[in-house]
């Protein structure tokens, strides 16, 4: 590639013919051309009806083809409502594979139908408002909190395994500020320290074993994938009906979580019920001290979780978890 | 051509998406590959495993960076944040260009994560061209847009796709990152001949040139990314190195992705039609005849 025939002058290209004007047509004006683009994003984004097809009936009652005729052109093959139908189903699909992709613990809990449903609702309710599909599930534990409904009878278990999948989608790729060494940390005023935890960990009081569920899933579902090792999925798999052994729902348990990540791998960690308030009080901005107080107060074992401390900040501290405020 | 002002002079040769399931293969076996092209979005982040493995392949490996979600034909303002972000990459990256789609996807704060065909009006040119500009003047890099497929056009449209393109460019003074296989999926889905849309491309601006494959349904073509190229999308590509010589081109495969080496084995096919534009650079004669050919060629794959 390296003899290239030489460049040619960046000529002005011929002007387009003025169609519209040719038609006597006025021009578009950007008013025009921004209506254009929400009317054309309202019909993209409108849930589909059963069957994956666009919904028949518009907003206000008149019927989807009509509006869709005044904006698309039909071809010789396809209607505008059929050319439009096109844009409507990758819309869907795509935003329902990414929930599909990123939590699969609450799709475990609800099963498959009832996790599609939810997906549509919160999406239609908040649609994306982020450049990325990453961000797509930040609002979900929002929507679940006002709308339960869609988590009956578990609505603590999902609200909770929405908030677990949420923080691992943190964990992934979210910031990481230069850590504090132990070293750092020695000879400090623990009256007037105030430690920050990074920005990609989580925090969780759960009330169900949420770590070990998932981690169940995620065993079954690799298994499944070594099975099928040959197979080309020819549909999305939010829309496929594939039969997957249940895993056994969690009994009511609660745990203390820290969804942090190491070496860029996720990991979920354990914590005691006392670690936990001295990384909460610590993140919430109390001193070193007060956290350190706050614990031992509401400890059962005060005299044992006063022993523990200086463990408990040495492991975190080499988990890198600490960084200045 | 190969190297200009609209891909900051690269003469990169052929190279290929750099996607998730090859990375174990690359960052193990360092295999030989010109280039890489990156989803910008896949790598706007603020740490993780995705800029461990970027920056992995930086050192071994030239790459540049493509976007798809810049919308630059959408209609509000460029969002600063994601100008910062992305600027914070480019720096990382040291891409020569960047690219993105001339296509819209979000408004008033909605994202449709597509990249859907603006209305061909000179409204949309206007703002359109305005947002590339703001965009490379942020950025400080060329910029090259990308042609993207269609399904549907619209009642408002005044010109055609290829002169929205060129009125586009022109005002914004930037580069076209020609897919071809863009073009034969739009001209299959609205009748319209993909030579007429190749012969009015200003061979001048073509940056790069992206070649992949689609899956063909009973009313439509879709661009699903996930076959080889197919014959009739490699005779538009001949045609196009023919017309804007040895440019970056790039196969992009993003589904159902076959082994490292399927898939630069698959790119490295366009070698033979550079080598042939090379040979007959300077007969003209020659190339007539090719381009001949090419025409009668298509004609018969897709008959």
């Amino acid at each position: 590639m390296r003899s290239s025939p030489p460049e040619p002058p960046v000529t002005e290209a011929p002007r387009p013919r003025r169609l519209g004007a040719a038609r006597g047509r006025p021009r578009q004006t950007a008013g025009e051309l921004r209506e254009l683009h929400r009317l054309a994003l309202q019909a993209i984004s409108r849930p589909l009806a059963p069957g994956w097809q666009t919904q028949r009936t518009w907003v206000d009652g008149r019927p989807t083809r009509e509006v869709v005729e005044s904006f698309i052109k039909p071809n010789d093959r396809l209607t505008s409502l059929e050319r439009l139908q096109i844009y409507n189903k990758q819309y869907w699909f795509r935003l329902l594979d990414c929930l599909y992709d990123d939590y699969p613990g609450l799709r475990a809990i609800l099963g498959q139908v009832r996790f599609r449903r939810l997906s549509v609702a919160y999406l239609d309710k908040y649609p994306s408002d982020s450049f990325t599909l990453r961000d797509l599930g930040n609002r979900l534990e929002r929507f679940l909190l006002e709308e339960p409904q869609w988590a009956r009878p578990n609505e603590q278990m999902v609200l909770e395994m929405a908030r677990f999948e949420w923080a691992q989608v943190v964990a992934f790729d979210g910031e990481a500020k230069p850590a504090l060494s132990v070293d750092d940390l020695l000879g400090r005023d623990p009256a007037s320290l105030r430690l920050a935890i990074q920005p990609y960990i989580t925090l969780l009081e759960l009330n169900y074993p949420l770590d070990d569920f998932v981690l169940a899933i995620k065993k079954r579902d690799a298994a499944l994938r070594g099975e099928a090792s040959n197979a080309v999925d020819t549909e999305s798999p939010s829309r496929s009906s594939r039969k997957t052994p249940a895993v056994r729902r969690p009994r009511r348990e609660k745990v203390w979580i820290a969804v942090h990540r190491l070496y860029n791998v996720i990991y979920y960690k354990r914590l005691t019920a006392d670690a936990f308030d001295v990384l909460t009080a610590l993140r919430d901005g109390k001193t070193l001290g007060r956290a350190c107080a706050l614990a031992a107060t509401r400890s059962t074992d005060p005299t044992a979780c006063a022993a523990q401390i200086g463990e408990w900040f040495r492991t975190w501290a080499e988990l890198g978890w600490f960084c200045k405020r | 051509m190969a190297a200009s002002r609209f891909n900051g002079f690269t003469d990169l040769g052929i190279g290929i998406g750099l996607r998730i399931p090859h990375y174990a293969h690359i960052l193990s076996h360092k295999p030989s590959c010109d280039w890489f092209e990156i989803i910008s979005e896949n790598y706007m982040c603020d740490a993780g495993r995705p800029l461990e493995v970027l920056d992995e392949i930086l050192d071994q490996y030239r790459v540049v960076q493509h976007g798809v979600a810049m919308y630059f034909g959408s209609t509000g303002p460029l969002d600063r944040e994601h100008l910062k972000r992305l600027k914070r990459l480019v720096k990382r990256t040291r891409t020569p260009f960047l690219s993105d789609h001339l296509c819209w996807g979000s408004v008033d704060g909605t994202f449709s994560h597509d990249l859907l065909p603006t209305p061909y009006t000179f409204a949309q040119a206007e703002v359109t061209a305005r947002r590339i500009r703001q965009a490379r003047d942020t950025l400080e890099v060329p910029i090259c847009v990308e042609n993207v497929s269609s399904y549907a056009e619209y009642h408002a449209s005044e010109m055609t796709e290829w002169e929205f393109l060129n009125e586009v460019v022109e005002r914004a003074d930037c580069g076209i990152l020609l897919d071809v296989n863009n073009i034969y999926v739009s001209s299959r889905n609205h009748g319209f001949d993909p030579f007429d849309y190749l012969n009015a491309v200003p061979a001048g601006r073509v940056g790069q040139v992206h070649i992949a494959g689609h899956s063909k349904f009973e009313k439509y073509i879709l661009d699903t990314h996930d076959h080889p190229v197919l014959p009739a999308v490699w005779k538009l590509y001949a045609h196009a190195i023919r017309r804007c010589g040895p440019t970056n081109t790039l196969l992009e495969w993003d589904a159902h992705i076959p082994s490292f080496a399927q898939v630069h084995a698959e790119a490295l096919k366009a070698r033979k039609f550079i080598e042939q534009v090379q040979q007959g650079a300077d007969d003209q004669t020659a190339n007539n005849a090719a381009v001949k050919q090419e025409r009668e060629a298509y004609a018969l794959v897709t008959a």
